[in-house]
């Protein structure tokens, strides 16, 4: 057995993030722990992206993600299959993908890992979209357990007082909530141990993002992909202190020993919206093919992105405000301006954006914010039209020759 | 019924309408999205609240908007951009869906008209502490709309509105109502009218038009049964009179709309003994929600079924906007809710203009033969 093609690459191995499979085996853990739910008597609450996990972390309760599991069935390449499905159960075509995969995901247990567990509650924070609240009305009627909604209101120029007391209000009805479903009381000191952690976290995985703006970057938003799975998941505990602390060591060393992300790196971009998670690899290669590098990314440093906000010694206190003035749930012109700061901060070279069919909130404004990027930053920019999960509106061809022609642009300029 | 043509003539040319009542009275002109804007408080101020919709083309959107969003988004911000609402002197946006969250930041940034008031609501209206959010929200949107028309609203003044409104909304539900028991004395393709000139007309005209208007339909003599498979229509902004003939000629009667242009703009009364602005909150908290708000998790299920027993309706023709998300999502569980009771319903997608009109005849010919009589 010598001489075959399975002998790695040492170019290739170089520049394989080595934290990786420790992120492998807390992830599978972790689901394995909430799958098993059952049988060790924890609950296990589902909650959207954006949502408030400390207070589970604190309630010792198992916070589970349909969006991660969208994301894991649109990498997995079983979105069309499962957003077919909903269809057929009445559900248009035109929804978010996620939240039809997810859908459709219930009642089969289908998908990656054979569905999600079943949930004891349900947690939905609107801050990052309407769809949401749909989607766990649905799933709340689906399972016939008890949904939370934190109502999260639109900051389209600013937060209001009226806004700030609306949101503290509720954060002390989410933990009344968890009380009575779990029918025990929330400690508080535990709360402010977690959130500190909570914080923690945030920094240092905007530290490892910002490693980023190293040139040549030791990662690429293709790698922030991938790792941001436990900023989001597992927020407020020490195994994503103590993941980050690693993940922030091993880019520190690469910076020193010179490995980059990209073999060649001579252009570096910044990318908008969610990942096309079918086409992660293949849009990797296909940039760095012409020795681009996606450098950093508005989707995920958006659970770091209103640590500002955040009062670590007083974390209940203010969670309310950071939640709630999150990307997402801010005015165009102001994500314009963080889109703006990002460039100059990564030094981008260009903007690729993903017109995402499935997630309006993200998408509609897009235009706006290409034009105020052009006409202050006078870069290139490029609009790819698709979908994060639904592979039938991604177009290779066409998408691959506008690509082309976006890095003809670029290496002209 | 002279004044139908009227009603016809507003909801046929709103723009032409509020142009000519700026011209008149010199009275300004508040442009709104949506039946969750708090008109009392805009008419209070004394301007003209008038709702937007696009009136057909959409090609100036394109620069900000994609493919994939609503032909009502797409519709106003074109009219915008092209000039056609510059009679406004402000708009106000509530916070209802996604689409119309982002056309508010896009307007703001691109169009000029007049002040620009984002009314945050809540989202959610089933709790305590939501009700007094949208009670907070009020008083904020009163300063707001103070601030923007440069007056100052009298307590006097805002409850003598809210009377107003109170009667304008009893007599849209009588009117709804004679229609029910007798379809004969009123077309609902006029009732449609009524609705949509009474977002945009002069409010003082609007109650005695409905006074009148009610008084001489409760004269009429029912021109005997009407034949037809009575039906129930729901969904989120009809923008399109034709629907309404559609389903008439082919053989259907419209007896109840869950409509935001239909029943939803005019159920429930507003207090008048307390705090004026906390029972109008209460009253937009408490009216039956568009599903881009939360009140629970089978009520609008309920609600629909509710309106299709008491009308006696054999189905339920949902029409959605293309691309309206919170209407999709109810969909599924709606029709479930419906099948289980026994009661057919259908789906048709539309956008503000009807291309597919055949198409949607037919649809609607063969559900409506499939109804039993």
């Amino acid at each position: 057995m010598t001489g075959n093609s399975q002998t790695p690459d040492p170019e290739k191995e170089k520049r394989k993030i080595k934290s990786v499979k420790k992120m492998k085996e807390i992830m599978t853990n972790y689901y394995m722990e909430a799958k098993t739910a059952e049988q060790t008597g924890k609950k296990v609450a589902w909650i959207t992206s954006g949502g408030p996990v400390e207070p589970l972390i604190v309630m010792d309760i198992i916070p589970v993600y349909p969006e991660n599991h969208g994301a894991m069935i649109g990498a997995s390449k079983m979105g069309v299959a499962l957003c077919e499905k909903s269809e057929e159960m009445g559900y248009s075509r035109d929804l978010c993908s996620y939240a039809r995969a997810d859908i459709a995901c219930a009642p089969a247990n289908g998908g990656p890992i054979g569905g999600l567990p079943r949930p004891d509650m349900l947690v939905c924070c609107n801050n990052i979209c309407g769809t949401v609240l749909k989607w766990y009305e649905v799933q709340a009627r689906y399972f016939n357990v008890p949904l939370f909604i934190l109502d999260t209101p639109f900051s389209h120029t600013g937060f209001s007082d009226e806004a700030r007391k609306y949101v503290r209000k509720q954060v002390d009805e989410y933990i009344a909530f968890l009380e009575m479903v779990c029918g025990k009381k929330c400690d508080y000191d535990r709360m402010a141990e977690v959130g500190k952690l909570s914080v923690q976290g945030q920094r240092l995985w905007q530290a490892v993002l910002d490693t980023a703006a190293h040139k040549p970057a030791p990662m690429s938003a293709f790698d922030a992909f991938f790792h941001l799975a436990l900023i989001v998941t597992l927020r407020g505990t020490s195994v994503v202190v103590d993941y980050y602390t690693g993940l922030l060591a091993e880019m520190k060393e690469r910076i020193a020993s010179g490995i980059s992300a990209v073999p060649n790196e001579k252009y570096r971009l910044l990318w908008d919206n969610l990942p096309i998670w079918y086409r992660t690899k293949w849009l990797s290669e296909k940039f760095a093919a012409h020795d681009a590098c996606l450098v950093a990314d508005t989707y995920t440093s958006a659970w770091c992105g209103s640590l500002k906000y955040i009062n670590e010694n007083d974390f209940l206190g203010t969670m309310a405000e950071g939640y709630s003035r999150i990307y997402l749930n801010i005015g165009v012109d102001e994500m314009a301006e963080t889109v703006i700061e990002m460039i100059d901060k990564y030094d981008a070279d260009g903007l690729v954006m993903h017109s995402n069919r499935s997630c309006k909130p993200y998408s509609l404004g897009q235009y706006d914010i290409q034009r105020i990027v052009q006409e202050k930053r006078k870069i290139p920019t490029l609009m790819i039209e698709a979908d994060m999960v639904d592979e039938r509106n991604f177009a290779e061809s066409q998408i691959e020759t506008r690509i082309d022609a976006f890095m003809e642009v670029l290496k002209a300029g | 019924m002279k004044n139908l043509a009227l009603f016809h003539e507003i909801a046929k040319n709103p723009y032409d309408y509020a142009k000519k009542v700026k011209k008149e009275s010199g009275r300004k002109v508040v442009g709104y999205f949506c039946s969750y804007t708090p008109e009392e408080i805009i008419d209070a101020a004394g301007a003209l609240p008038f709702r937007i919709f696009g009136r057909g083309g959409d090609s100036l959107a394109d620069a900000h908007l994609q493919a994939y969003s609503c032909s009502l988004v797409r519709g106003a911000l074109h009219d915008a951009l092209s000039g056609g609402l510059d009679f406004l002197d402000g708009v106000v946006f509530p916070h209802t869906c996604d689409s119309i969250q982002r056309l508010s930041d896009i307007w703001r940034i691109n169009v000029k008209t007049g002040f620009h008031i984002d009314a945050v609501l809540p989202v959610k209206l089933d709790t305590k502490s939501s009700g007094e959010y949208m009670a907070d929200v009020l008083k904020k949107f009163l300063r707001d709309i103070e601030n923007g028309l440069g007056v100052k609203i009298a307590e006097n003044d805002l409850k003598s509105s809210v009377m107003k409104y109170n009667r304008i909304r009893s007599y849209l539900g009588k009117i709804y109502r004679i229609r029910r028991e007798n379809p004969s004395l009123i077309g609902s393709r006029d009732l449609h009218a009524i609705v949509r000139a009474s977002m945009v007309m002069e409010r003082d005209l609007l109650v005695e038009e409905l006074a009148a208007l009610a008084g001489s339909l409760n004269d009429g003599k029912a021109a005997g049964k009407t034949a037809g498979k009575k039906v129930v229509l729901a969904g989120g902004v009809c923008n399109l009179p034709d629907i309404f003939s559609i389903i008439e000629d082919s053989g259907g009667i419209v007896v109840g709309d869950d409509f935001c242009t239909g029943s939803r703009y005019f159920e429930g009364e507003i207090g008048i003994n307390g705090d004026i602005v906390e029972s109008i909150a209460k009253r937009y908290k408490d009216r039956i929600n568009c599903p881009a708000k939360h009140s629970g998790l089978l009520t609008r299920g309920e609600h629909i079924l509710k309106l299709a027993r008491e009308s006696g309706a054999k189905g339920v023709i949902f029409l959605f906007l293309k691309f309206c998300d919170p209407h999709s999502f109810d969909y599924p569980y709606l029709k479930d809710m419906l099948n289980r009771e026994g009661i057919p319903s259908m789906l048709f997608e539309i956008e503000e203009q009807l291309p597919s009109e055949g198409q949607f005849k037919t649809r609607c010919e063969a559900f409506l033969e499939m109804l039993e009589a």
